[in-house]
């Protein structure tokens, strides 16, 4: 296991690079002078040059993405002062650090997606083994409707109504709002609430449709059945043998929604206005902010290269037959 | 045959399909004493695995319908309860299956899948119930089972999978053994190992066994009573020896032809009983076996066509043939 992490994060590393040089690149390869968006609307040559000189944008683009990359792990020295590791520049919009802004922002879009994936795999394969465990009657009956309906939702009207009837309407719940869970855990849970329902009710339906179809075809298998030979009571039967079978499919599946996932909470973020990485990076592109976005890119590509690995280990240890090397 | 210790009487199991039903048990008895082998055998199709699982209950009882009467050491087990049969199955009665790699669950120990009914019916702690564990591998030949307890069933290979399977079968010295094809997936080697493992197995706990294969070869070798399956009944029963010496019944005779001997030159095909067997769905009148019987004409008038030959009971075949039963 330890030696497939380390395998694994080397490989993490090397795409991370890999990524970073090419919209590094990219990105001056662009024809705006990145001076110039720094600069601002009354702007003489004359401070074009010496803020080129003092980003270090007069140097040929091989060795300013060197600069990057060390600033990155050890930090960097401007004329205006030491930026300390991991340093990723200054803002060209509000010349803050754009480390700074990405720790602010970053724990919300985690906190969504974190969250609303633990809520609909907890809640997707829960009513997925439900219909399965109920196999014909009504109460899988009613879930294979409701997962057609599910599926047809999306997030910004799911998002809107919810807003509507929960929060303005019953005065259930409180406005989706981002306090961090260092500070009060439960104004935390109860502000990403209605953002974590809102992001998982996308996926339920598919995951318990998944779930169940996976479950049956698990109940119906041989080793199952030599389960039940040797005499296991139906609950060991149907959760110690179906579902650990059922399991496995199910982390692969999450592993392929990752990006959908992030994705989603970004929408949800957008739903909800509140500030995460999405926000920043749209901004970002909006105010052609090269360092605040390629620090976000960088920074949201670590986090799904990261969760890949967590998943494929996840996998490894719920299926012994998979070999890790 | 009082003493039997697996009654089974005019056993009935059908299955509901799309296509209709298909009766793939139909209408069986049979005795099974304390100590002694019933090899049942039959073609594909013929309802040997649909018999097994019936005498442990396991028919899903949503698709299928199972009648008549099965009697575990006097106990009735077609219609039983299910906690009932949750505690004979893997107790007093057990099974063995055909394919160790799936009939094996690839997420557990080896170990683990045969403390577990240990544990859950005899009560054992953790402790006991994995040295127990050990002590059945040693028991079924694996080398070094304190090592290889806690392997998974794909680090063992195929012959050492069958044996922690029947370790795992007999971990509570269970009264009646169903094996279900336990040697078909194996090399011959291994096959002949495992046939002997089990007779072993049998003389020291006096287990009933039922083997079901389709392979006199291997009924010949371990069994000392036979019943010849077609089409989901009887066709012929007795002890081994009157059974393959002087079959009585058409299709055993053609059984006994396709076996493969010795002798048999490499190159010379078997003579497999030709034809195919008859769909269980709309079963032919009379003798199942009257489509592919070369000997109707020796029967007078339409009988085989019409009607339904009886197994008598104890030694006998479910034949029109009269005494004059000769190849
Ligand atoms: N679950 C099921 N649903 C429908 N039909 C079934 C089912 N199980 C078995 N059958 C049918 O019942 C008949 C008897 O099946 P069974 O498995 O008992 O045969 P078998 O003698 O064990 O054959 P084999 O040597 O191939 O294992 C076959 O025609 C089979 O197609
Ligand atoms: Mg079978």
């Amino acid at each position: 296991m330890l030696r497939f992490l380390a395998r694994r994060l080397l490989g993490a590393l090397v795409i991370t690079v890999l990524i970073s040089a090419i919209t590094f690149f990219l990105f001056f390869a662009l024809p705006a002078e990145p001076a110039l968006m720094s600069c601002g609307k009354n702007c003489t040559p004359d401070a074009v040059a010496l803020i080129n000189k003092n980003l270090g944008l007069d140097q040929p683009v091989p060795v300013q993405y060197w600069h990057y990359m060390a600033g990155i792990v050890a930090g960097r020295d401007f004329t205006v002062g030491h930026c300390p590791a991991p340093c990723f520049g200054y803002s060209f919009s509000n010349q803050q650090p754009v480390w700074g802004t990405i720790v602010d922002r970053f724990p919300t879009t985690l906190s969504i997606a974190l969250g609303g994936a633990a809520v609909f795999l907890v809640v997707g394969t829960g009513l997925g083994l439900l219909a399965a465990a109920f196999r014909g009657t009504w109460i899988d009956k009613l879930f294979s409707s409701l997962s057609l309906v599910g599926n047809a939702l999306q997030i910004y009207f799911v998002g809107v109504v919810a807003l509507a009837v929960l929060v303005s309407g019953l005065h259930w719940m409180d406005n989706p709002a981002y306090h961090p869970i260092t500070e009060d855990p439960v104004k935390w849970f109860t502000g990403m609430l209605i953002p974590w329902l809102v992001l998982s009710i996308i996926f339920i339906a598919n995951y318990s449709r998944m779930t169940r179809s996976l479950m049956i075809e698990q109940l119906a298998e041989d080793h199952v059945r030599t389960a039940r030979a040797k005499g296991m009571g139906r609950r060991t039967v149907f959760f110690r043998y179906a579902f650990r079978g059922a399991l496995a499919p199910v982390v692969t599946l999450f592993g392929i929604d990752l990006g959908s996932l992030f994705g989603g909470a970004i929408i949800t973020e957008f739903t909800f206005s509140l500030h995460g990485l999405g926000r920043l990076a749209v901004s970002s592109v909006s105010e052609t902010d090269l360092p605040t976005l390629m620090g976000v890119m960088l920074v949201g590509c670590t986090a799904i290269v990261v969760a890949n690995i967590v998943v494929d280990a996840t996998y490894a240890l719920i299926d012994p037959r998979v070999r890790l090397a | 045959m009082d003493d039997a210790f697996l009654s089974v009487r005019d056993l009935h199991v059908r299955f509901r399909t799309e296509d209709g039903t298909v009766h793939a048990v139909d209408g069986l008895s049979f005795d099974v004493p304390r100590g002694r082998t019933l090899g049942i055998v039959g073609e594909s199709g013929s309802g040997k695995s649909a018999t097994g699982l019936a005498v442990l209950g396991l028919h899903d009882p949503r698709t299928t319908t199972v009648t008549g009467s099965v009697r575990l050491g006097g106990q009735e087990i077609t219609g039983a309860p299910e906690p009932v049969l949750e505690k004979l199955r893997g107790n007093t009665v057990a099974m063995v299956f055909q394919d160790s790699l799936t009939a094996l669950s690839p997420y557990h120990t080896v170990g683990h899948q045969i403390a577990e009914p240990f544990r859950k019916h005899t009560g054992a702690s953790r402790r006991e119930a994995r040295q127990r564990a050990v002590d059945m591998l040693g028991k079924v030949g694996i080398p070094h089972p304190a090592l290889r307890v806690d392997d998974y069933p794909h680090q063992f290979s195929g012959g050492m999978r069958q044996r922690a399977m029947i370790a795992m079968a007999l971990v509570c010295d269970p009264q009646l053994l169903i094996a279900d094809e336990p040697t078909t997936a194996l090399d011959v080697t291994v096959q002949a190992q495992i046939l002997d493992l089990l007779k072993d197995l049998q003389q020291q706990t006096g287990t009933a066994i039922v083997l079901i294969t389709h392979d006199l070869g291997v009924v010949a070798r371990t069994a000392d009573d036979v019943l010849v399956m077609y089409a989901g009944r009887a066709a012929e029963r007795g002890t081994v020896r009157d059974v393959l010496r002087t079959p009585r019944h058409p299709y055993t005779w053609g059984l006994l032809g396709s076996m493969p001997r010795l002798w048999t030159p490499v190159d010379q095909p078997l003579t497999p009983v030709p034809g195919a067997p008859p769909s269980l769905l709309t079963p032919p009148p009379g003798c199942p076996f009257h489509p592919r019987c070369a000997h109707t004409e020796r029967v007078g008038g339409d009988r085989c066509r019409t009607e339904r030959p009886e197994l008598p009971p104890g030694r006998g075949a479910a034949c029109h043939l009269g005494e004059e039963r000769t190849r």
